[in-house]
């Protein structure tokens, strides 16, 4: 079972691994900068289907699909399935898993998702739960525009600190003693809020939640930034990004020399005019799952803090006011299991 | 960082909208709108239309280009670059109706493209027709 270290964090004591991942995205993902490295792309973002919310499930479905089949696995091989998406009552996966027949938990964590189920699933894994535990997340631009904020086709002017919703999903199998990359330890989020309530500033709003988490990891673990190869976080652009500087240089724990945030790495900000970068719960998954694992797996990446950061408002609490409360969980992903005598 | 200060340093580090762009585009936009309209009523007074009709059909040409041009995908398009100028002028307004009424078909006639057509030009409806009662209230008391 996994230790408690601290007051937030989990050390995982058998060496878990997630054995098999990918990423599937459309066209705007294909001609980003990580394009080539994506699993499955289908240049329709509508992907044979009649409704964005339908799409959405294939998406999903096609990136669990092919996570499965690297691992030459069958949905009856998996004991238990976590995902969760954007939509109103997460039917971005419920739809997708309906024929799947795996048993299945949603979750909503907003864009924080594929943090939130990739830790559910190491540890539900670690713990003996289940043999092989499936996390996936996805999002899509159509939909997600269509239900927090204005029909595709109105016209009007996005802000400049407006971001991208990602059409895209990523999925990850966990399971025991299989090689890297290894979930090392995790620490669950904290809901964080600063009064940010601008809904076309989700940076700003989710950047706190991502220091909190943060902070809370180094002290748990008696760690610091620079024992780290790679900080990502998930989705705050531009302007979070640099809120999230500010707030980690003035806590005397910088992370400027080696943070990259998911939004940024997605499209190319200027040439894709996707203004302040790129978010949703596809935004991490498909990083994490089409860029940064198969590093992880070959050691380029030796250790990595991934922490998707998710806004956990809707859109009647904006309207009645409300600010936005935001998290961030984090993972330790690392090349070595980091148990002694275990070669990896 | 207490909330206050980090309100106000994420106040700091919001980029502002370009404005020496959106304005002038805005104002080109906008007045070429107008500019199209005005050439329909002239076209229209030329072949001999009452000045009512005239400014009506006017008023119409641009309403049936805007929805045509939502329709066609274009206008979203246009709508980024020109900012106010096509969101002020009548074109705007019939894209605000448009738009919803093509993203909510999927949810069925009545309760998806039916009632969802007005989620965005409902309120300038409510308010619009309120202030006009307001006003003819005003006139009617006080303008005689």
């Amino acid at each position: 079972m996994a230790t408690r270290i601290g007051t937030y964090t989990l050390r995982l004591d058998k060496p878990t691994s997630i054995i098999s991942f990918a990423a599937a995205g459309s066209r705007k993902e294909s001609e980003g900068p990580l394009g080539k490295y994506f699993d499955c792309i289908n240049e329709d973002s509508t992907f044979g289907e009649k409704t964005w919310e339908k799409a959405e499930s294939t998406l999903q479905k096609c990136a669990v699909t092919k996570a499965l089949k690297k691992a030459f696995l069958t949905p009856g091989d998996i004991d238990l399935m976590l995902a969760g998406d954007l939509l109103n009552q997460c039917i971005g996966s419920t739809y997708g898993a309906r024929q799947m027949g795996i048993p299945y938990l949603g979750l909503y964590g907003a864009c924080s998702t594929m943090a939130e189920s990739l830790l559910l699933a190491a540890l539900l894994t670690e713990g003996g739960m289940g043999h092989r535990c499936l996390a996936a997340t996805s999002s899509h631009f159509c939909s997600a525009e269509r239900q927090f904020r204005f029909p595709l086709e109105y016209g009007g002017q996005r802000t400049p600190t407006a971001q991208w919703t990602v059409t895209g999903a990523g999925a990850c199998i966990t399971a025991l003693q299989s090689g890297p990359p290894y979930i090392r330890e995790v620490t669950i989020g904290t809901i964080e809020d600063y009064g940010i309530c601008d809904i076309n500033n989700m940076g700003a709003a989710m950047a706190p939640a991502a220091y909190a988490t943060l902070s809370h990891y180094f002290h748990d673990t008696g760690t610091k930034p620079g024992d780290f190869d790679l900080i990502l976080t998930g989705d705050l652009g531009v302007i979070g990004s640099q809120l999230l500087h500010q707030l980690m240089d003035e806590a005397k724990l910088s992370i400027t020399a080696n943070h990259k945030d998911c939004g940024l790495l997605i499209y190319d900000r200027i040439e894709q005019d996707v203004h302040a970068g790129g978010s949703g719960c596809g935004c991490a998954a498909t990083v994490l799952c089409s860029y940064i694992l198969p590093q992880i797996q070959e050691g380029s990446l030796k250790d990595v803090l991934f922490m998707a950061t998710g806004a956990m408002m809707s859109p009647t609490s904006v309207q009645q006011g409300e600010t936005i409360p935001a998290i961030a969980h984090l993972l330790h992903l690392s090349h070595t299991s980091g148990k002694e005598g275990e070669s990896c | 960082m207490t909330a206050k200060e980090y309100q106000s340093a994420s106040d700091k580090a919001i980029p502002h909208s370009k404005s020496y762009r959106n304005i002038p585009m805005a104002f080109l936009v906008g007045g070429l709108l107008c500019v199209l309209g005005q050439a329909v009523m002239n076209l229209c007074l030329y072949y001999g239309m009452e000045k009512d009709i005239a400014s009506a059909c006017a008023s119409m040409s641009l309403i049936i280009l805007s929805a045509v041009l939502t329709g066609c995908n274009i206008y979203d398009n246009i709508a980024q670059h020109a900012g106010a100028g096509t969101l002020v002028p009548i074109t705007g307004f019939a894209n605000s109706m448009v738009s919803p009424a093509m993203e909510f078909k999927t949810e069925g006639y009545v309760l998806g493209l039916g009632a969802k057509m007005f989620s965005i030009a409902g309120p300038v409806l409510v308010y619009g027709v309120s202030a006009s009662v307001i006003y003819g209230l005003i006139l009617f008391i006080f303008g005689r």
